[in-house]
């Protein structure tokens, strides 16, 4: 009797609202969270609080215009928007663009990843109140972000990407030395993911923690590091578009599908970039990094790049004028949210900051 | 070429078989999208499996609804609100549905083939013409607010 009691009580739901302003949150996202005792069992997610409508953007700006609007789709990987438009459109237009261009723009795009990454670690690490392995992150990616300022001009806005090319040109002295600074770079980065994999604290925060299958994982249709913690090697690099085609990496992947698959496989991605950034600057060849582009976009076409939260879509399509008819931008955040919906339900709701953190989300992306 | 890309036209009333054809396929949704065009709207239905992009195309007339393949894919509801949300075509059997509450957009449907509604401007009401204790900046300013 005294059992059947309990059960009426545990069975009792309440609504714990969760955003859209919370200290893991840097950008206004909302659940509500639907729990039983201190377990999730169901989540609703609410987004739109900062919609900026710049798809429909593109119908009043100039198609060559509009790549600077792309790159400020995103703060963290900004340089990705405008590299994976300008690409899109330059398809489209049959566009040739110089192998030099094209290497160049592989290696910020590593480089964006790598800063990505690192900026994740750290909010992770502040979000299981583990401050000064957060100070530590963000150090390092301080070193990542001073590379990007000595090539690019910026540390956020690139600015370097343009339809038919790049604006700027790295010096081969310079790109040598990304391969030296990256080279001491990474003995203290293995220094500080070692405590992310190994610490008794911060795995006992993240396993077991937000778990997806694998089967979720895939028609659920994640994408980025959350497809890849579950085991499936998915990684649209793999296409070989850009200069990836000329380099040899594997996807990094995880079996476990938890906080700390996902966790693994951004740690490792780090040293992927930083080995295929040592094979880009070995390659780049000499030659111009930019082509004249005549005419306007008339033809439309699916872009795909990955980005360091995962797979982007972009949608163009032109119709002959300088206005494009239609742009659309399909970001990793909005793919991974039905999937993140999953791996909330049965979790504890000590644990939703960490896993909502761990898809890494971009409400900035989402809300383009 | 990056990829090739398979682009199949279908009827909408095949939609959900072929959709549920592409998953014992093994193909996964990878995103849902609608274009307007000048009378109608298109919608996109992009799928892949082992790096291979397909994508099925139909075209709907404004107030026609479209039948959700919710059911089918669990991630397709986000799409489907968004689709809903941003041109006002109706998705008929939604898994979750927002009611229109997805994005908080100040203009309804901004992508509706119609056009979006824009707010009619309220005229700016004049500030006081001259005199009074405060300077023109200040009357500017109160005008601007007022």
């Amino acid at each position: 009797m005294l059992t059947l009691v309990r059960r009426d009580i545990m069975a009792k739901k309440n609504i714990i609202p969760f955003g859209p302003q919370h200290p893991v949150l840097p950008e206004p996202i909302h659940f509500d969270l639907v729990t039983e005792d201190e377990t999730v069992v169901d989540a609703i997610p609410v987004i739109g609080y900062v919609h900026r409508g710049l798809e429909k953007l593109v119908e009043k700006k100039d198609f060559n215009e509009y790549t600077y609007v792309a790159e400020r789709i995103c703060g963290i990987c900004g340089f990705m928007h405008g590299f994976g438009y300008c690409q899109t459109v330059e398809e489209v237009m049959a566009v040739d663009v110089p192998e030099r261009a094209v290497y160049l723009r592989t290696i910020w795009a590593e480089l964006s990843r790598i800063n990505s990454h690192l900026l994740w670690l750290g909010v992770a690490a502040d979000a299981m109140g583990f401050e000064s392995l957060f100070m530590h992150s963000f150090r390092l990616r301080e070193s990542v972000l001073d590379i990007i300022e000595a090539t690019a001009g910026g540390r956020m806005v690139f600015g370097c990407v343009k339809i038919g090319g790049v604006r700027r040109d790295i010096e081969g002295s310079v790109l040598r030395g990304i391969v030296v600074k990256l080279h001491e770079l990474e003995p203290q980065i293995r220094e500080i993911t070692k405590v992310f994999l190994e610490d008794y604290s911060t795995r006992h925060r993240m396993e077991g923690v937000g778990v997806i299958s694998k089967e979720d994982a895939y028609y659920m249709g994640m994408v980025g590091p959350m497809i890849r913690a579950s085991g499936i090697p998915s990684d649209i690099r793999q296409i070989g578009y850009a200069a990836y085609k000329h380099v040899q990496f594997e996807p990094v992947i995880a079996q476990t599908g938890d906080c700390y698959g996902r966790c693994v496989v951004r740690v490792g991605e780090i040293f992927e970039s930083i080995n295929i950034v040592r094979q880009l600057v070995e390659k780049t060849p000499e030659g111009p990094i930019e082509v004249k582009v005549k005419g306007t976009p008339n033809g439309e076409f699916f872009g795909r790049i990955e980005q360091p939260r995962g797979e982007v879509i972009y949608y163009v399509k032109g119709n002959g004028t300088k206005f494009l008819e239609r742009f659309r931008v399909r970001v990793p955040t909005f793919a991974n949210l039905p999937g993140m919906i999953r791996a909330l339900k049965g979790s504890q709701i000590a644990d939703v900051p960490v896993i909502i953190l761990s898809i890494d989300p971009c409400i900035s992306c989402t809300e383009r | 070429m990056i990829e090739e890309q398979e682009m199949v036209g279908i009827e909408k009333r095949d939609l959900v078989e072929k959709v549920a054809s592409l998953r014992s396929s093994g193909y996964r949704l990878v995103q849902i999208c609608s274009t307007t065009m000048a009378d109608r709207y298109e919608m996109n239905y992009s799928f892949d499996k082992d790096l291979k992009f397909k994508n099925l195309r139909f075209t709907v007339l404004p107030g026609e609804a479209v039948p959700s393949i919710g059911l089918i894919y669990g991630n397709a509801f986000l799409y489907e609100n968004e689709i809903h949300d941003l041109f006002g075509i109706t998705i008929e059997h939604m898994t979750t549905d927002f009611h229109g509450t997805l994005y908080k957009t100040r203009i309804p449907a901004p992508f509706a083939v119609q056009g979006p509604e824009f707010p009619v401007p309220v005229p700016p009401v004049p500030g006081p013409q001259e005199g009074g204790a405060g300077t023109d900046a200040d009357a500017g300013a109160e005008g601007h607010h007022g």
